[in-house]
């Protein structure tokens, strides 16, 4: 009996000997929508962030990297509830994630508040990015409505004057409408909000036949875009009516699309072809282990594991100054894939915008290519409203 | 302009109306027939859409996929209907709702299980790839006329079977009394048996045929499912050719509700009003028509005699 208490005891001490946080690592919580459809979304976030940890490594910034992989299953309850066990739990330093921006929205508060850190490396609503900004609180991806923007310009500088929008019947399908007016002063000869979740669009199809728009702009993220692409394919509209959209065509939905994609644009920061230090031999490490073209998921996750690794090596290691930490992300000197990359006063990126274009390589895979640059060095709108007090 | 717009939202009206018939003719007559309320049909049309995916990519030729899918299909019937329906006959409608709703919650977990969570893509065949002009500047893709003309064949082989064969005049008169044909000394539960998986492979056959079109993902079937609902209720619980013209009416009435309601509104409204009040009419003017039939054809427009 006195034997196994013995023992039991020091099990137990051995166990929180391990527990125990070690002053030479760096706690990090991912936090990616990993189940149902939109999974492969966090997966290539995922993936993008531990190979960049795997090329330093193992370590980020000279420390250990200790990282705890959570799936929020895009409910914004369970991702707070994760979050809290991230913060509790594991005693993170930094939370990145997470894809979709109700997630964003629901976990921002209880993070920051609780003085860790949360590096959104792809939502970007513009709550956060204006009114709802915080110190503790950096974006490494884009804010929303910019990719919509790169499409109204393009529109714009193409000279088109009627254009056709297409989007899904939510928040997201409207901002991304008024994102595209920005910058367009053309005409709107039809806008469509379809019911989230169609998956035949040959009615809206046929209204795009008859009215014959210069152009269609659309943001139809997953499932839906597939469906869409396809048809729009089918119906043979590709050559005659310019196909500009955003998250509708990128290297999570090439795979299902094919040639039916070939031709069409997309609005974004990043593509895999593109000439900027570092970034071919990053999109041939990561086809290489996971079998796949990366999208701009993986490479904002790949950036924000180099901006932490930047930013640690600048502290010598040391993260018990919450205030320094925070002054090091913004300085932070690293290489991003896109090129250029900077800070904004709302702690929201200033990158150029690009607009891509479907190709297929070589190797007989599709991926999005390079066209032109749209904007340079651009901020979003919302930084005015930023105030960090 | 406008009447080759409203000609081409004709034909994806009967498109769609074509794919409900073949999923409400099997849908009508199990109701009809056997009294059977049964929630998993739409399951049915699923299944035949991945089993024309994988019969597809086995062979490399849709049609040898589509002709492989239909038994199977079949057989997915057959088997339901003999571990599970036939058990819920002579139980009253709630518990085979409860019964047949569960169905839909097991064989959707289960196609992730087998085929995955994410959507699958079948081909277009090669020989009906690609579209034709058939107006002025509109193009209409071959593979949905094909959808049209193979499912007006089989509206016209089931009219054929129900209406000048043997089994078609059971059929009929298992809908108009079922305990009569059987004190006839025909053997119901076959007939039961026999219609119930011919309706099964029927929405097999619609959930193959949209394959190519659309993505095949778990839970397709539950949306059209409901419109098949709508369609029996409003040609007539039990009757073919009720089934068929209400089908044609639901395809219509929901693709040009959805197209030209706007358009409509904007006559009397001003633009942003309009095409907002259309947005929130046209999903619903498929009920609106159901609860109009209802109010001044209770049994519906092509009632079965009792």
């Amino acid at each position: 009996m006195k034997t196994i208490k013995v023992l039991a005891g020091a099990t137990l001490a051995l166990g929180m000997a391990a527990g125990a946080a070690k002053a030479d690592e760096v706690r990090i919580g991912l936090m990616y929508t990993l189940s149902g459809p939109p999974a492969a979304l966090g997966e290539q976030a995922r993936d993008g962030f531990q190979l960049a940890v795997e090329k330093l490594g193992g370590q980020l910034g000279g420390l250990d990297a200790n990282i705890f992989v959570v799936d929020d299953e895009l409910q914004p309850d369970t991702a707070v509830t994760r979050a809290r066990g991230l913060i509790e739990r594991d005693d993170v330093h930094f939370v990145v994630g997470p894809i979709f921006s109700n997630v964003a929205q629901a976990i921002q508060r209880p993070i920051v508040e609780a003085d860790r850190i949360l590096i959104s490396s792809n939502a970007g609503p513009s709550d956060l990015a204006g009114e709802q900004c915080h110190p503790n609180y950096f974006n490494t991806s884009y804010q929303n409505d910019q990719v919509h923007e790169v499409m109204g310009e393009v529109a714009e500088q193409r000279g088109y004057s009627r254009v056709f929008l297409l989007t899904p019947n939510y928040q997201a399908g409207r901002d991304a409408m008024s994102g595209f007016k920005r910058h367009f002063t053309g005409e709107i000869v039809d806008e469509v909000y379809v019911p989230l979740g169609q998956l035949d669009f040959q009615g809206e199809l046929a209204r795009i036949s008859a009215m014959q728009p210069d152009a269609v702009f659309t943001f139809m993220p997953g499932g839906m875009g597939i469906n869409l692409v396809r048809q729009y394919s089918q119906a043979g509209l590709t050559d005659r009516v310019p196909f500009l959209s955003a998250f509708t065509v990128d290297e999570t939905n090439l795979p299902a699309q094919q040639a039916d994609a070939l031709g069409m644009y997309s609005g974004t920061t990043w593509t895999p072809d593109m000439d900027t230090p570092g970034n071919a031999e990053f999109v041939a490490a990561y086809e290489e282990k996971y079998g796949h073209v990366p999208a701009m998921y993986a490479m904002q996750a790949y950036d924000t594991a180099m901006l932490l690794d930047a930013a640690i090596s600048s502290l010598d290691g040391d993260l018990s100054d919450l205030e320094a930490v925070r002054e090091a992300l913004r300085n932070a000197e690293f290489q991003s894939l896109r090129g250029e990359f900077s800070f904004n006063t709302n702690q929201h990126p200033i990158q150029n915008f690009v607009l891509a274009q479907v190709a297929q390589r070589e190797d007989g895979l599709f991926q999005t290519e390079y066209v032109e640059t749209i904007f340079e060095n651009y901020g979003d709108v919302y930084a005015e409203l930023c105030s960090m007090e | 302009m406008y009447t080759t717009l409203i000609a081409v939202q004709t034909l994806n009206g009967l498109q769609l109306g074509i794919i409900l018939f073949l999923i409400a003719a099997g849908l009508t007559l199990v109701f009809g027939v056997m009294d059977f309320i049964n929630l998993a049909h739409g399951v049915q049309y699923m299944v035949g859409a991945y089993f024309a995916f994988t019969f597809t990519a086995l062979t490399g030729s849709f049609t040898l996929g589509l002709l492989l899918a239909l038994p199977a299909a079949l057989l997915v019937g057959l088997i339901l209907e003999v571990l599970i329906f036939r058990h819920l006959y002579d139980r009253d409608h709630l518990e085979q709702v409860l019964a047949t709703f569960g169905i839909i919650l097991f064989l959707n977990q289960g196609v992730k299980v087998v085929w995955g969570a994410s959507p699958l893509y079948v081909p277009v065949p090669e020989l009906l790839q690609g579209s034709i002009q058939i107006f002025e500047g509109f193009f209409y893709p071959i593979y949905r006329l094909a959808i049209i003309g193979a499912g007006l064949g089989v509206a016209a082989l089931l009219y054929f079977l129900v209406s000048h064969t043997r089994a078609g005049m059971l059929v009929r008169a298992g809908a108009t009394n079922a305990r009569m044909v059987s004190a006839l000394g025909i053997d119901i539960r076959r007939l039961f048996m026999v219609v119930f998986g011919f309706g099964a492979m029927l929405a097999g056959f619609a959930g193959a045929m949209v394959a190519p079109i659309l993505s095949v993902e778990p839970g397709m079937g539950d949306n059209l499912l409901i419109l098949a609902f709508v369609v029996i209720v409003i040609g007539g619980i039990g009757s073919i050719r009720g089934a068929f013209i209400a089908a044609l009416l639901i395809g219509l009435v929901d693709t040009l509700g959805r197209g030209f309601a706007s358009d409509i509104l904007r006559l009397v409204m001003d633009p942003s009003a309009a095409s907002q009040t259309g947005r929130a009419i046209a999903p619903m003017l498929t009920y609106i028509l159901m609860a109009l039939v209802l109010i001044f054809r209770p049994s519906g427009l092509f009632p079965v005699k009792r």
